[in-house]
C-alpha cells in the first residue's frame, strides 16, 4: 500500500468513529459579543454578567497584557501564528442565569447530554454535575448532602458575586494575568468554568464533574476554574470533553487554579478528545501548602495543537505534587504537554510520569520544569517520560529543564523512546489477532499503569479512545 | 606590545595572509559576521540558565611573542605524557615548539603541524575541512570571532589505514594578562586510520585573565578511529568558549573526553554528526566546579544516518557557589532508523549554594530507535558516606574520595592511562586548592 493510500485509510478509520461526536445544533444565542477582541467586547461581557467594577478592571488590564505580550514562538511551535484572533467569538451564552433544576434545562441541551452518554439517571449517581454548554454554565446541581457539608460548586460569575470573601482572595493569584499570553487572554474574556470551595475537614467522597462542549464554529472557549480545598479537606474534580468537528480553527484557552491549604488533597482529572482543528492552550497550576497534595491526571487526545503544562507550586513543608500524563498525537496533531514542579519549601516531593504515543505523522512533545532553589533542603523529584512511536514518520521531542540547588535535594529524570516490539506484535498475530488489534493492545499496555489511576468510567472511555485512534495505524 | 581587538587590527592581521586569498576572505567574513551579530540575551533559549550579563568581549588584546624565559619555563611544563608521537606548544597564540615527527610517520604521510605551518604547506586540506559547520548551539557570535582572528592551532592528518598508537599532544598556554587567543584543532583521520590527540589548555598563572575562543573540527573517515582528550585548565579569570564539531563516517569510532577545571566561565558547545551507518560516537565530560565558576555544556547528537550509535555522559561535581549547565539534544532524522542514542547527565552537589541545571532533550523523527536520556542531581550517597566515616575517615576526605569515585567512570574511558592519571591528579589538586 502506498503511503498516500495508507494515510487516507488511516484518516477514514479515524473519521468513521469520530462522527459519533459529530453533531451540531442551530446556533441561537441570546447573547453574543460579536467577532474579534477589543475593550468594548470586554465591557460587554462584564456588563452582561453583571460583574463588580474590580472584575471589569481585572479583565481590561489582562487585555492590555495580552495585546502587549509577544507570541511565545521563540520556544514554541510557529503553528501558533496560525491563530486568527480577529475571527474568534469571545463570548456567547445560552441564557443569563444558570439553571438549577433538570426541568429548566432546554430540550436541545438535554439531547446533547443524551448523545454524550450522560443520562440523567447516571448523573444522580455523581456527586454534582456542572455541565457546561458553551460558555455559560447552563445546568448545575449538587446533591443535598454536598450542600449540607458546605461545599460550594458554581460558575465564576456566581462564585465572585456570591462568595467574594472565599474566592476573591485566590482568584488570579495562582496564575496571574501576566503569567503568559494565553492566561492573559483567558483573564480578559473568561466565562464559564467551575468555582469550588471545600470547607475544612470535608472529604468529598464522589468526584465532582463538569462536561462541556464547544458547539459553535469559530467560537473560543475560555473557561476559568478555581478550586479551593480548605485545611484537611479532599476533593476530586473531573473534566472531560468531546468536541464536534469544524472546518475552521477553534481556540480553547482555559485557566485552572487549584489551592490546597494545609493538609488538603486535590486531584484534578482531565480527559480531552478535541477535534483536529482545535488549538488547546491551557494554563493549569496548583498551590500546595503544608502537608497538602495536588495531583494532576491529564490525558490529551486530539486537537491540532495542545500546549499544556500542569504545575504545582510546593509552598508548604512536606507538600506533594504529582502529574500523570498521557498524550496521543495522530496525523497533523501536536501534543506539546508536560509538567512544572516549583519546590518552594523543605521536604517537598514531586513526581512526574508522562507517556506519549505518536501515530502516523503525529508529534508529541514533553516539556518540563523542575526547580529547587538554594534555600531548600530534603526535596525530591522523580520524572519519567516514555514515548512510543508507531509509524515510520511519527515524531517525539523531550525538553526538560531541571534546576537544582540547596542541601540534600535530589532529582532524577529518565526518558526513553521506543517502538512497539516486533516480537510482541508477532506473538499476538500468531494467536489470531489482526495487526491493528495487536498494535492497539500493545499501546494500551504501554499506558496501562497510568490508565489504572483514572476513575473507572474514564479508564474505560480512555481505552476505547485509544483503540479508535490506533485503528488503521498499521497495514 | 598589546593592541585592542578592533577593525583596524583585524584588517592589518588579515593582510598577513594576503597570499592565501580564501583564508583572508574567511577571516574578513568572520569579522563582519561578528560585528553584525548581537550578544546572547538571557531570553535566548540556547542560553537558558547561562549568566549572559557577565558576557564581555571588551578589554582583551593580542599578545606579542613571549620571552625566552617564559617559553623555556612553559615548555618544561608541557610534557604531560612521557613519549608522545608529537608535541606542539603554543603560548598566547604563538607556536613555540614545533614537533619533530618520527621519520616513519612522516614517510607514511602523517601531518602534525601548527595551524600557521599547515596553512602554508597544505592550504587545500585546510580549505576543505575548517569551519564547515555553523555553530548551531548558540555560539554563532563567538565562532565568528574565532574565525575573524584565526591563525593558531593544531592540524593532525592521518592518511588511509595508518594506525598510530602513541598519542599526539597539543598544549595551549596563556601567559599575558588580558590576552585573547583563538586556537583551532583540526583532526582528520582518513578511512581506516587510527589516532589519539590530547589537547591541554593551561595558564601560566592560576588567576590569569584571558579570553579563549577555541574551535575543534574532527573528521573520522570510513572505519577510522579518533580519540580526543581535551583538558580545559585555564586560569580562574578566563572566559573560555569552545565550539567543537565531530563528524563520523560509516563505521567510524570516535571517543571524545572533555575535562573542565579552569576558567571563570567555560562554555562548551559540542555537536556530533553521525553521517554513516555503523558509526559509534562517544562524548564524555567531567568537571569539578568551585568558587563561582560556571561550566556551560551544550551538546547536540545529530543522527543523519541510521544503524549507528552515540553515547553521551557528562558528570559534574559542584562545590561552593559554582554552577553547571548541561543542555543536550539528540536529534534523529526521519530516515535514521535503528539508531541507538543515549544521553546522561549526573551532577553531584557538594554545597548548598551550588546550582546544577539540566536540559536533556530529545527530538526523534524515526520510529525504530532506541533513545533514552537520564539526568540526576543529588548528593553523595549517605550510606557510602557513613561507611567511610565509620572507619574514621574525616568528612571532607570522605566526600573527596566519593567525588573522585564519581568522576572515575568517565576517566576510565580515557584509553591512555598515563594521560588519565595526569587528569586525575589535576582534579585531586583542585579539590585541595
Amino acid at each position: 500500500m502506498s503511503e498516500n493510500d495508507e494515510s487516507q485509510a488511516q484518516r477514514e478509520a479515524i473519521e468513521v468513529d469520530r462522527t459519533k461526536g459529530d453533531f451540531k445544533y442551530a446556533e441561537d444565542y441570546a447573547f453574543d459579543a460579536g467577532v474579534g477582541l477589543n475593550p468594548q467586547v470586554i465591557d460587554y461581557i462584564s456588563k452582561v454578567k453583571g460583574e463588580d467594577p474590580w472584575i471589569l478592571e481585572f479583565r481590561q488590564k489582562a487585555l492590555k497584557i495580552f495585546s502587549d505580550m509577544p507570541m511565545p514562538t521563540h520556544w514554541a511551535t510557529q503553528d501558533l501564528d496560525a491563530i486568527n484572533f480577529d475571527a474568534i467569538r469571545y463570548y456567547l451564552a445560552k441564557g443569563q442565569k444558570p439553571v438549577r433544576t433538570w426541568e429548566e434545562v432546554p430540550d436541545d441541551v438535554k439531547e446533547t447530554f443524551e448523545r454524550l452518554g450522560i443520562p440523567e439517571s447516571e448523573r444522580k449517581f455523581l456527586a454534582g454535575v456542572e455541565a457546561q454548554f458553551d460558555s455559560e454554565a447552563v445546568y448545575s446541581r449538587m446533591k443535598d448532602e454536598l450542600e449540607k457539608q458546605g461545599v460550594i460548586f458554581c460558575g465564576p460569575t456566581e462564585g465572585l458575586r456570591d462568595h467574594p470573601d472565599i474566592f476573591r482572595k485566590w482568584f488570579g493569584k495562582v496564575i496571574p494575568a501576566g503569567d503568559n499570553k494565553f492566561a492573559a487572554l483567558n483573564s480578559a474574556v473568561f466565562s464559564g468554568g467551575s468555582f469550588i470551595y471545600v470547607p475544612k475537614g470535608v472529604k468529598v467522597a464522589q468526584p465532582l464533574q463538569a462536561y462541556f462542549r464547544i458547539n459553535a464554529e469559530n467560537f473560543g472557549q475560555f473557561e476559568r476554574t478555581l478550586i479551593i480545598a480548605d485545611e484537611g479537606s479532599e476533593v476530586t474534580y473531573m473534566e472531560g470533553c468531546t468536541a464536534p468537528k469544524f472546518e475552521t480553527a477553534t481556540l480553547h484557552s482555559a485557566v485552572v487554579e487549584l489551592v490546597a491549604l494545609k493538609g488538603a488533597k486535590i486531584q484534578y482529572i482531565t480527559v480531552q478528545n478535541w477535534s483536529a482543528n482545535v488549538f488547546n492552550l491551557v494554563t493549569k497550576r496548583g498551590v500546595a501548602e503544608e502537608d497538602a497534595e495536588v495531583r494532576w491526571i491529564d490525558c490529551n487526545i486530539g486537537s491540532r495543537l495542545t500546549m499544556k503544562y500542569p504545575g504545582v507550586v510546593l509552598r508548604g513543608k512536606r507538600a506533594r505534587g504529582e502529574v500523570l500524563s498521557i498524550a496521543l498525537a495522530n496525523d497533523g496533531q501536536h501534543q506539546d504537554t508536560g509538567a512544572k514542579m516549583i519546590h518552594a519549601a523543605d521536604e517537598t516531593s514531586s513526581n512526574i510520569i508522562a507517556k506519549s504515543i505518536s501515530v502516523g505523522a503525529g508529534r508529541s512533545t514533553y516539556r518540563g520544569l523542575v526547580h529547587m532553589p538554594k534555600t531548600l533542603k530534603n526535596c525530591k523529584n522523580n520524572t519519567e517520560c516514555d514515548a512510543l512511536l508507531i509509524n515510520e514518520h511519527s515524531r517525539t521531542d523531550t525538553y526538560p529543564a531541571i534546576s537544582v540547588r540547596g542541601q540534600k535535594n535530589s532529582v532524577q529524570h529518565e526518558a526513553s523512546v521506543s517502538k512497539v516490539s516486533a516480537e510482541q506484535i508477532f506473538y499476538m498475530m500468531q494467536r489470531g489477532l489482526s495487526e491493528g488489534e495487536a498494535m492497539s493492545l500493545a499501546v494500551n499496555g504501554f499506558v496501562n499503569d497510568l490508565v489504572k489511576e483514572f476513575p473507572m468510567e474514564y479508564s474505560v472511555e480512555l481505552k476505547r479512545l485509544i483503540e479508535l485512534q490506533m485503528e488503521g495505524s498499521v497495514g | 606590545m598589546q593592541s585592542p581587538l578592533d577593525s583596524r587590527l583585524q584588517e592589518a592581521e588579515t593582510q598577513r595572509f594576503a597570499t592565501q586569498d580564501w583564508f583572508a576572505e574567511l577571516r574578513r567574513q568572520g569579522w563582519q559576521q561578528f560585528s553584525s551579530l548581537p550578544l546572547p540575551k538571557r531570553t535566548d533559549e540556547k542560553w537558558r540558565f547561562s549568566d549572559t550579563r557577565s558576557l564581555s568581549l571588551e578589554h582583551f588584546c593580542l599578545a606579542g611573542v613571549p620571552s625566552d624565559e617564559v617559553v623555556d619555563r612553559l615548555i618544561a611544563q608541557s610534557h604531560f605524557i612521557s613519549r608522545p608521537s608529537g608535541l606542539l606548544v603554543h603560548i598566547d597564540g604563538h607556536c613555540v615548539l614545533r614537533p619533530a615527527l618520527a621519520p616513519e610517520l612522516a614517510t607514511q604521510g602523517v601531518k602534525f603541524e601548527s595551524f600557521e605551518d599547515a596553512l602554508r604547506h597544505h592550504p587545500a586540506l585546510l580549505k576543505e575541512y575548517i569551519l564547515k559547520h555553523c555553530a548551531g548551539l548558540g555560539g554563532e557570535k563567538f565562532l565568528a570571532l574565532h574565525q575573524a582572528w584565526l591563525r593558531s592551532g593544531t592540524v593532525l592528518y592521518v592518511p588511509k589505514n595508518v594506525e598510530i598508537k602513541q598519542p599526539f599532544v597539543s598544549v595551549h598556554w596563556t601567559a599575558t594578562e588580558g590576552v585573547a587567543i583563538f586556537p583551532h584543532t583540526l583532526v582528520i583521520a582518513e578511512d581506516g586510520a587510527k589516532v589519539t590527540l590530547h589537547d591541554f589548555q593551561c595558564s601560566a598563572e592560576p588567576q590569569l585573565r584571558a579570553l579563549a575562543i577555541s574551535a575543534a573540527d574532527l573528521y573520522a573517515g570510513k572505519g577510522a578511529t579518533i580519540s580526543r582528550l581535551a583538558v580545559q585548565a585555564w586560569g580562574l579569570a578566563t572566559q573560555s568558549f569552545e565550539i567543537a564539531n565531530t563528524c563520523g563516517a560509516k563505521e567510524s569510532l570516535i571517543t571524545s573526553v572533555n575535562a573542565a577545571l579552569g576558567a571563570r566561565r567555560a562554555r562548551l558547545e559540542n555537536t556530533i554528526r553521525i553521517q554513516g551507518e555503523g558509526a559509534d560516537v562517544r562524548l564524555y565530560g567531567i568537571s569539578v566546579a568551585t568558587g563561582e565558576q560556571e561550566f556551560d555544556q551544550r551538546t547536540l547528537q545529530v543522527h543523519d544516518a541510521g544503524n549507528a550509535k552515540s553515547d553521551l555522559l557528562f558528570k559534574n561535581v559542584l562545590l561552593d557557589k559554582a554552577r553547571t549547565i548541561f543542555s543536550g539534544l539528540i536529534k534523529v532524522a526521519p530516515d535514521a532508523q535503528r539508531t541507538d542514542a543515549y544521553q546522561t547527565n549526573r551532577n553531584l552537589l557538594l554545597s548548598p549554594e551550588a546550582e546544577a541545571d539540566s536540559l536533556p532533550g530529545l527530538e526523534i523523527e524515526a520510529n525504530d530507535v532506541k533513545c533514552s536520556h537520564g539526568a540526576t542531581t543529588g548528593q553523595v550517597n549517605p550510606e557510602e558516606l557513613f561507611y567511610l566515616l565509620a572507619r574514621g575517615i574525616p568528612l571532607p576526605v570522605a566526600q573527596e574520595l566519593l567525588a573522585e569515585g564519581f568522576l572515575e567512570e568517565v576517566l576510565a574511558k580515557v584509553d591512555d592511562e598515563e594521560a588519565a592519571a595526569v587528569v586525575r591528579e589535576m582534579f585531586r589538586q583542585k579539590f585541595h586548592s
